[in-house]
């Protein structure tokens, strides 16, 4: 049936943000479209011709009112900007704690991934009051995320990762949309949020299935494309050992360096040559475009990611354990929800956990701070 | 019968009846027969785009996609936006109104390069026809701005043929602008100075520079993905090394000063109407005129404010978003300049008064929505959705369309001959104005709701102001059947126009209804400023 409504319901922190700058700027344009409207009405009223031979006296310009007309509104044209600006800079840098939730979009559909290996499609779950980052990949056209309700929407490019992130702030099921027009059944790319309390949403992660972690399963892709021929723990392999590589400043053999993080990682999969690390070769390793997908790419990065948060050595016997647990536990206990329930998956891991969240906060922060966002995995 | 071989006896040899047959049409050289084909073409492709539109409409009434199948609508969507911005936004006014109206309005025998002009119509037609043939062939369905990769490699549609029709079209309005810029660089008449010319004139001098410097951009770009659709060069696709957002950024470089192109030329027609409906010299002259070149310039540094959530980096965001505000300031002195000159004014409710009426009124609302999108954050949530199209709707229908049926109205006695039922006309122009809100008034707050653009079926919740906005389509299509009609009407029974019928200013208004093939008897000096409406002085014709 048709409702009416003029505004989308506000569901996440910077949905009751922008609305209240919305109606600034509404209530300004209104103002304005007034005065103009009254302005055109009453003139054309006033001064409407009354004879055919009528002459009105002609007057100049004035340069004291086109000053006044051209600063007044470019000065309340700043207030839009500046609080256009601070909201849309404090929505570009997620908070270090974020929870992190891969998401790939493909002609058409939202396809959806948490660390732990649980996947969805066209649905997101997420849990009220804490941030999550999402970091996205397009496997073929633009696609664009869009949540009315958290007032959101990010390109998601093809070649690149783009990220958002959100607090959600109310449970229910909210619209999601592809805002970029990506062919035929664009218009059918469309899913749901689905925000829950925080205990549902360890819940039903917990219960969500999944294959293994996005870290194990990227360890099997590790081993089935050959990269652990080349790639060994040590430092005799003809490539760098991926062991802390991630997160830590790398030396390129150009002089410069970088970080290495998801963009990194991507690249240097699918254009090895791009950015060789100091000391190591070129045409080495070959390039794998068309061979791993973009949820490949994101698998390997979080194996990658693993490696770097158990450099201890802690857990690496674990990889092929139930480290599904390991994984969800350790993000809930980041976000500090004080859960400490498990669901009986990850015995093994239980009592080290909280060593290994202090380190690998510790091996993600020197360089990057993102890299200690999905901290705590395994 | 006798009056009529008295009226025939009487009515001198005009650029109308100087010569007859199709050949002195199609090989013409006279700017005002080239304006009148361009006339009757971009009639043609708003047509067209209309109908596109009206099937568009007329699926959305309800949610599901039920009339058409997805890629038939994309297709429709498509296909109307490449038809209205490329073959009849863009061409409108200045291939129309300037073609016909720059050599008089400066006093010249006609355009510097009539041949040229004569090719610039044929580019256009050509253009056309490839534009035609992707669409009877079974069309395109890229969005008309062909953003990569679903362009280049995606897309199982007439691609690359629309793409050669509009790269044909674009150097029609290359070469337009560049007649037009010489022309008034050149062939002004003596004593009309920069300072006397029309601000219509003005207005078209600006549009020619964005012709002139922006649309070989969109040229090559468009080439470029040609190119990597036909032969797979890596360009834009970045499974085969490209950048999709390349193409953005050299799109909208063009694009954004082209949406310049389609308003400036309509602010020239509002000046001019409002400054004879009000009969004074528009109130700040010289800010008008500025602000035109203001506009032309700025128009080119803010093409980033399309991009705002593809990830661009942040601080190029804020630059385009500042640049953004700064470029609505120029526009924002126009408006108020034009109610200023209204102030005790003798204002008269003639038809083309009426559509600026509406103009200002619509245009302010096109404009402050504009500044709602360059605000970052508002960006975010409402870019690609109908927030959006009702945005550059209030802009290009409600701006430019009324602006180009405003000038339509009140240059028709000078083109034909003839006047237009005044009774009818004042009644298309609110028909006109109502449809148009109706429209496109519901689609801001479908686009605050967060219905996306370019979308098929939609969510239920969605559907009380889609069907508001059909039922408003349909009432505007009737405003716009309704002058199609009597302007047809009137070439055969409209009264006999006089040379003056508004007791306007300027030199068009000095020679003949319909002006003869040389437009003047005698080159006309003018001694006097623009819109000198005060009786002492008179524009002197030697």
């Amino acid at each position: 049936m048709p409702e009416f409504h003029l505004l989308p319901e506000a569901a996440s922190v910077s949905a009751t943000q922008y609305d209240y700058l919305w109606w600034y700027l509404v209530a300004v344009s209104i103002i304005m479209t007034a005065v103009i409207f009254a302005g055109v009405f009453f003139f054309a009223i006033k001064y409407r011709r009354r004879s055919e031979t009528e002459i009105p006296k002609p007057i100049e310009g004035s340069r004291f009112l086109e000053i006044t007309w051209s600063v007044i509104p470019f000065l309340v044209m700043l207030t839009f900007f500046f609080w256009g600006a601070a909201l849309y800079f404090r929505n570009q840098n997620p908070p270090a704690d974020a929870m992190n939730i891969y998401v790939v979009a493909k002609q058409w559909m939202w396809k959806v991934q948490y660390p732990n290996g649980v996947r969805e499609i066209n649905e997101l779950h997420v849990p009220v009051g804490r941030a999550v980052r999402l970091t996205m990949a397009s496997e073929d056209v633009i696609h664009s995320f869009f949540v009315p309700a958290f007032r959101l929407k990010r390109d998601v490019v093809p070649g690149r990762y783009n990220d958002m992130w959100f607090t959600a702030t109310k449970p229910g099921r909210y619209h999601l949309f592809c805002a970029e027009y990506c062919g035929t059944e664009h218009s059918g790319m469309i899913g749901w949020v689905t925000v829950m309390l925080p205990k549902d949403f360890e819940n039903w992660l917990a219960h969500g299935g999944g294959e293994g972690s996005m870290a194990s399963q990227g360890q099997k892709i590790f081993q089935q494309m050959g990269c652990s021929t080349c790639h060994l723990f040590d430092e005799q392999g003809r490539c760098p050992n991926l062991k802390g590589m991630y997160g830590s400043r790398v030396l390129l053999s150009d002089g410069r360096t970088v970080v290495a993080d998801e963009a990194y990682v991507r690249e240097s999969i699918l254009n090895p040559n791009a950015k060789i690390v100091a000391g190591f070769q070129k045409d080495v390793m070959p390039t794998f475009q068309g061979l791993v997908s973009e949820e490949d790419i994101l698998e390997l990065t979080e194996y990658i990611k693993s490696l770097s948060e158990t450099r201890g050595g802690m857990f690496t016997s674990d990889q092929t354990g139930p480290t599904a647990g390991g994984g969800r536990g350790g993000s809930i206990g980041n976000a500090g929800q004080g859960s400490l329930d498990t669901h009986g998956t990850s015995m093994t891991n239980q009592p080290s956990r909280p060593e290994a969240n202090a380190q690998a906060q510790s091996v993600g922060q020197p360089a990057a701070p993102k890299a200690a966002a999905p901290g705590g995995k395994q | 019968m006798s009056t009529e071989i008295t009226e025939r006896a009487e009515s001198p040899v005009n650029y109308l009846n100087a010569t007859s047959g199709w050949k002195s049409w199609l090989f013409t050289t006279d700017h005002k027969r080239i304006a009148v084909l361009y006339l009757i073409s971009i009639t043609f492709f708003f047509g067209l785009g209309g109908i596109f539109a009206t099937l568009m409409r007329l699926e959305l009434t309800t949610p599901q996609g039920d009339l058409f199948t997805s890629d038939t609508y994309n297709k429709l969507f498509t296909m109307h936006g490449i038809v209205m911005v490329f073959f009849f936004l863009i061409p409108s006014i200045p291939a129309t109104l300037g073609n016909f109206l720059i050599p008089l309005m400066v006093g010249a025998r006609d355009l510097a390069f009539p041949k040229v002009n004569l090719l610039s119509w044929y580019l256009y037609i050509f253009g056309g026809a490839f534009a035609l043939t992707a669409i009877v062939m079974g069309g395109v369905d890229t969005g008309w701005t062909f953003y990569t990769p679903y362009s280049s490699t995606y897309s199982n549609s007439f691609v690359v043929l629309s793409l050669v029709g509009v790269f044909i079209a674009g150097f029609s309005s290359i070469l337009t602008g560049l007649n037009f810029i010489v022309t008034v660089h050149k062939m002004r008449a003596p004593g009309l100075h920069w300072g006397r010319l029309p601000l219509f004139v003005w207005s078209m001098y600006a549009t020619s520079l964005i012709q002139v410097l922006g649309t070989p951009v969109v040229a090559i770009t468009l080439a470029l993905v040609a190119l990597e659709r036909v032969f797979h060069v890596g360009i834009f696709d970045p499974a085969i090394g490209g950048d999709p957002i390349l193409f953005q950024h050299m799109f909208w470089f063009y694009s954004h000063p082209a949406v310049y192109i389609m308003i400036l030329p309509g602010m020239g027609v509002i000046s001019e109407v409002v400054g004879c409906f009000s009969r004074k010299r528009p109130f700040g002259y010289s800010f008008i005129a500025g602000s035109s070149l203001g506009i032309a310039i700025l128009g080119f540094l803010v093409w980033g404010h399309h991009m705002f959530v593809t990830g661009q980096s942040m601080y190029a965001s804020m630059v385009f978003s500042i640049l953004s505000f700064l470029v609505a300031v120029p526009s924002a002195i126009k408006v108020f300049n034009w109610t200023a000159t209204m102030y005790r004014g003798s204002i008269a409710y003639n038809t083309p008064m009426l559509y600026a009426f509406g103009f200002i009124g619509l245009f302010t609302i096109g404009g402050l929505t504009g500044l709602m999108l360059a605000t970052l954050a508002v960006d975010v949530h409402v870019t690609d959705t109908y927030f959006v199209v009702a945005h550059f709707h209030y802009v290009m229908v409600g701006g430019m369309v009324f602006a180009y049926l405003g000038g339509l109205h009140f240059w028709w006695p000078k083109i034909t001959g003839r006047m237009y039922p005044e009774a009818w006309a004042r009644f298309a122009a609110l028909v006109t104005f109502v449809g148009f809100n109706l429209t496109f008034g519901p689609q801001f707050i479908l686009g605050y709701l967060g219905m996306p653009r370019r979308y098929h079926a939609y969510a239920p919740e969605f559907q009380a102001f889609n069907v508001l906005s059909s039922a408003g389509a349909s009432i505007l299509a009737v405003g716009y059947a309704i002058p199609f009609i009597y302007f047809l009407w009137s070439l055969r029974y409209g009264p006999k126009a006089t040379a003056n019928p508004w007791g306007a200013k300027g030199l068009e208004w000095e020679t003949t209804s319909p002006p003869p093939t040389f437009n003047f008897d005698h080159t006309p000096v003018v001694t006097e400023p623009a819109y000198n409406y005060a009786p002492e002085e008179e524009v002197e014709v030697v």
